[in-house]
């Protein structure tokens, strides 16, 4: 194990290194001159001279990399070209908002998923089973602004059981967080509960048909037993490699639902940062969104393998 | 010629497959004919007939906060939508699949340095991908093809390559092999033509998500530009009327989850038809 994490980190190094270069590469070859979205008005020759100066922009591209490099892995992630606040503390500040409407999304989407995929496998082939199928397929097909949008105007707009945006942090109000973060949470969670629903199903048919299960059947165990204590968590492996993929990707799925919403998350950040072109912000975000991706294609990995001792990393 | 037979018989052995075929080939239909079948201009403007409710004369779905007939404008907006899947599965099949074959094929050190350049494209998620490629290029329908199809490269290319090294291992291609045949020629007459099936139900899976993120990038302003009649910028636009007009919204959000879920159920079934692993 200690072998394989370590073949793993090591692979993860030029990898890495690529996504640091295709992240500087795409803002800086990008057309427009980041001195004249600061000057503003003032475009005077020598202003953005000394405004290039100042970003390090009249040195050579490979020499501006590694003083990018340098700097975020100090830590300095440069200043919002439009607040001129600091990058890291622009995204720090947001992610918590972020993280709370990813969880909440993901506990929504197991919790739908879990339970319909687990009744589809074991009634297969039945009326049930026809219909998560569809209603899978539907999930992924239904974009997750439009769910938002009918979901307001149901359930905010018209039968005004739910507010329309407004964050309120978990530890504040508990209450009142999660029925603020309830419909931005299922926008974003109904496609990952299709995935999931898919993958308990397909996992658990698998598992159903193993000969422990047949044996627990011929002890005479009740189907419940065998379901949920026998056949349902070994069914979960492969679910779980997915899970912790969905939360490597939470500021991805953001992005959307947080602009239908309004939620003051990294996702929105994001989208007003590239119309304001702050470049700055948006190479954060992208850097952030990439490694929270990588780590999470890692220890998903580690994860599987700890799980299931069958497999071998050899 | 054979291959076509070969998906002719899918066709017609697999309902299911073939139900989801009509439903695609019927969406291409309506795109190619829009501009004959569209009751009206889809982007003039009438004040006069803003926010008509469907089911209004002359404008079965109604009218925007233009007065412009929305049946005309999401028919026209299939034109917009099935050419940016189909250029942006083109750019990802063919950027994808060259690299996956070259890797497949050559191995080595052209495998190993070409696979971290597609590790390093999957470590972005997809969506992220596509916009820091669109902040980078600008907004744009243009731009957001191109960005779509990026994110489609490391998928085709992971595709293409393990198809390519399953093959290899095959008596059929050792035999051409050492029958003399060039490398080109292995590739063209007898690699390609073997790796199709996997090739068809992922194209048909990609250009479902090609149509989603378009209309997301799109949604979110990065993508068609006003007045182009485009879905996901119609769901924007109409967003704004949601009290009153929820139709506006509604009614291109409708033809999107079709759109996709046809693409997708096309996808689901091929893979179900074709997967020898499935079909029991």
């Amino acid at each position: 194990m200690t072998a394989y994490l370590l073949r793993r980190l090591l692979l993860m190094l030029p990898v890495a290194f690529l996504v640091t270069v295709g992240v500087f590469l795409l803002i800086h070859l990008s057309p427009g001159d980041p001195a004249l979205i600061i000057l503003g008005e003032d475009r005077s020759p020598q202003a953005i001279a000394q405004i290039h100066q100042e970003l390090g922009l009249d040195k050579p591209l490979y020499v501006q990399y590694v003083i990018w490099l340098d700097h975020i892995a100090q830590g300095d992630w440069g200043r919002s070209i439009t607040t001129h606040q600091p990058v890291a503390i622009a995204i720090t500040e947001r992610l918590p908002a972020t993280f709370e409407l990813g969880i909440t999304a993901l506990v929504w989407s197991l919790l739908v998923a879990i339970p319909l995929g687990t009744i589809a496998a074991v009634r297969r082939g039945s009326v049930a089973d026809q219909l998560a199928s569809g209603v899978t397929v539907a999930g992924v097909s239904i974009p997750n602004f439009f769910i938002g949008i009918v979901l307001i105007f149901v359930l905010s707009v018209s039968l005004r059981l739910f507010p329309f945006g407004g964050y309120v942090p978990f530890f504040q109000d508990p209450l009142e967080s999660l029925h603020h973060v309830a419909l931005p949470a299922i926008a974003l969670g109904t496609a990952g509960a299709a995935i999931n629903m898919r993958f308990t199903r397909s996992s658990m048919i698998e598992v159903l048909s193993h000969d422990y299960i047949r044996t627990a059947w011929a002890k005479g165990a009740s189907w419940r037993r065998v379901v949920f204590v026998h056949a349902l968590k070994n069914a979960l492996i492969p679910v779980v490699t997915i899970v912790g993929l969905q939360i490597g990707g939470i500021i991805e799925g953001a992005v959307v639902t947080e602009t239908v919403f309004t939620w003051p998350g990294v996702g929105r950040l994001a989208v007003e940062s590239i119309f304001n072109r702050d470049y700055t912000v948006v190479q954060g975000i992208v850097l952030v969104a990439a490694f929270s991706y990588m780590s999470a294609n890692l220890l998903v990995d580690l994860v599987y393998a700890w799980l299931d001792p069958r497999i071998s990393y050899a | 010629m054979r291959a076509r037979v070969a998906m002719l018989e899918l066709v017609r052995t697999h309902r299911k497959v073939a139900a989801a075929a009509l439903l695609v080939a019927f969406l291409f239909l309506i795109a190619i004919l829009s501009p004959v079948i569209s009751p009206h201009d889809p982007i003039a403007v009438n004040a006069d007939n803003s926010y008509l409710p469907p089911l209004s004369p002359g404008h079965v779905l109604g009218t925007d906060e233009l007065g412009r007939d929305l049946l005309s404008r999401v028919l026209w907006g299939s034109r917009v939508s099935l050419p940016v899947a189909f250029v942006a599965v083109a750019v990802g099949l063919f950027a994808g699949g060259f690299i996956g074959l070259v890797s497949g094929y050559a191995g080595g050190i052209a495998d190993l340095l070409l696979m971290r350049l597609v590790d390093a494209l999957l470590a972005f998620p997809g969506l992220i991908l596509a916009i820091a490629v669109v902040a980078a290029l600008g907004p744009g329908l243009r731009n957001a093809m191109i960005a779509v199809g990026i994110v489609a490269i490391p998928v085709y290319a992971r595709l293409v390559r393990a198809v390519v090294l399953q093959l290899k291992q095959l008596d059929f291609v050792m035999a051409t092999r050492s029958l003399g045949a060039t490398p080109l020629r292995l590739i063209l007459r007898h690699l390609i033509p073997n790796m199709l099936n996997p090739i068809i139900v992922q194209v048909s899976l990609s250009a479902g998500f090609a149509i989603l993120a378009e209309a997301t990038l799109s949604f979110l302003g990065l993508g068609a530009q006003l007045p182009t009649p485009d879905w996901g910028q119609m769901i924007n636009s109409g967003a704004s009327f949601l009290t009153n007009d929820p139709w506006l919204a509604i009614v291109p959000g409708m033809a999107i989850s079709i759109t996709v879920y046809s693409f997708n159920l096309l996808g689901d079934s091929l893979r179900d038809a074709l997967d020898p692993r499935l079909r029991s």
